[in-house]
């Protein structure tokens, strides 16, 4: 199997704060990773740190055939470690001056030169993927939230990225929009996308995730098959944080 | 003895064509120097949020230096001064253009600096993750959001130096003022002069309103 992920002894501060503690974390190829923990425990700073949208201080980090130097080190792999992986944000970060579909079609023809032609096929067909192909031409303001995150996917998957990263998609969403997105999640995992996702949708990550990782205070304290970390957890921090998610 | 004034319509609506050699002259000055200010304003405000000190320094003090001295001693240090300096005479048309330039650039590099810094972190972190340079960021996704986000306090800047080219007849350009100057020298009519001249500024900056309005309107509906 191929890593597509690979952190060693990963740390990071933010001030005083020992934000990331030796994090050891591989992600294969294929494989749907969901990050759990508490707010503040890291696991949002972990995977923005596979794009180096954080900078780590200390380990090492490769992403698919790259490795991506700690801070202060040489950074020229991270062009083409962003063009390689994906990101959709809480709040879904759509360009507001730009139609759903030129949302999409930017990066392809800024950064890979696509025509235009080519690049608003894509936009189309993605658009149709993720249901909202009668959308295109609306601004993202006039979409409903659920829409909006759906383009957001529609936009990072227009790069053809080989690993997909979500951060918090459906935190910002009213209830009933929420289950339009994880459905696209779900698809997504499905055609064999490589996924790290932090989410509190426990339900999703119980059904979709391959793995399932509960981070507390900037640590991995439990590692395992959905079904193992949640239906019996080794870790007694794993054991309160579940009892306090799953039992509303 | 008994005062009495009239207001004299003849002597108003005659002043006209002689005031009206003005504004030329102030247009010319205001809308040069907004241009460079522009220009000064991007370039200087983008360079005073960059992250590198040596960058970031001269910026701001320009900035202060600018925004922190009288418009007219400026432009009376560049007529007077500079030549001194450069050892030559500047026309002072140049002069006039030069300081409006100088000076708005500097409240622009704020405008500038301050719409930049509006927009929400999220939209460079998307652009970057998508694999677009910092530079694709800034100009095809933060620079366009900003931009509009800075038409209303651009169009008081223009205003302001509209009005602020009217200290230039100390430096003997034909704007406004200075026509009026000369006219009431002539006729001793400064009440209707100064009222017809007055109203010109106002006619400039009332059309100048309406157009950013009308610009305003459709940046609006588009985001």
């Amino acid at each position: 199997m191929t890593q597509i992920v690979k952190m060693k002894g990963m740390n990071k501060h933010f001030g005083k704060l020992h934000v990331l503690k030796d994090i050891d974390l591989t992600v294969e190829q294929g494989e749907v990773v969901v990050i759990i923990g508490a707010s503040g425990s890291g696991k949002s700073t972990l995977i923005r740190c596979v794009n180096g949208l954080e900078e780590y201080e200390s380990g090492s980090l490769n992403v698919d055939s790259h490795a991506l130097a700690p801070k202060g080190g040489n950074q020229s792999t991270l062009a083409e470690i962003r063009k390689e992986v994906g990101m959709v944000f809480q709040q879904f970060n759509l360009f507001p001056h730009l139609t759903v579909k030129r949302n999409i079609m930017l990066a392809p023809m800024k950064v890979k030169n696509t025509s235009q032609v080519v690049a608003n096929a894509t936009a189309e067909r993605l658009l149709e993927r993720v249901g909202i192909g009668d959308q295109a031409d609306k601004y993202p303001s006039q979409l409903s939230g659920g829409q909006q995150q759906r383009v957001a996917i529609a936009r990072a998957l227009a790069m053809e990225p080989r690993l997909m990263l979500f951060d918090e998609p459906t935190s910002a969403l009213d209830p009933e929009m929420i289950g339009e997105v994880l459905d696209v999640m779900r698809e997504l995992a499905k055609e064999g996308m490589t996924m790290m996702v932090v989410t509190h949708e426990m339900g999703f990550a119980r059904e979709v995730a391959d793995r399932v990782i509960y981070i507390h205070e900037g640590q991995i304290v439990e590692e395992g098959r959905p079904d193992d970390v949640f239906d019996n957890p080794q870790n007694e921090r794993t054991q309160a944080f579940l009892s306090r998610v799953l039992a509303h | 003895m008994e005062f009495q004034f009239q207001f004299d319509w003849q002597a108003a609506i005659n002043s006209i064509p002689y005031l009206a050699k003005g504004i030329p002259y102030t247009l010319m000055i205001s809308f040069g120097g907004l241009a460079i200010g522009f220009v000064l304003g991007i370039f200087f405000g983008l360079l005073s949020i960059n992250k590198k000190w040596f960058l970031r320094w001269p910026a701001t003090a320009y900035i202060e230096i600018f925004r922190g001295t009288p418009i007219l001693v400026q432009v009376l240090f560049i007529f007077y001064g500079l030549p001194d300096l450069i050892g030559g005479p500047i026309d002072p048309l140049t002069a006039g253009i030069a300081a409006i330039a100088l000076n708005s650039g500097a409240y622009i590099s704020e405008v500038v600096r301050g719409g930049v810094q509006s927009i929400d972190k999220g939209q460079s972190e998307a652009g970057l993750s998508l694999g677009l340079s910092r530079t694709q960021t800034f100009w095809s996704i933060i620079w366009p959001q900003a931009f509009r986000r800075m038409i209303p306090p651009l169009g008081n800047q223009a205003i302001v130096s509209i009005k602020d080219t009217s200290l230039f007849s100390v430096i003997g350009v034909g704007e406004l003022v200075r026509q009026g100057q000369v006219y009431i020298a002539n006729t001793f009519t400064a009440f209707e002069v100064y009222f017809v001249v007055a109203l010109m500024y106002l006619a400039i900056t009332l059309s100048l309103s309406l157009v950013l309005r009308l610009l305003e309107r459709r940046g609006v509906a588009s985001v």
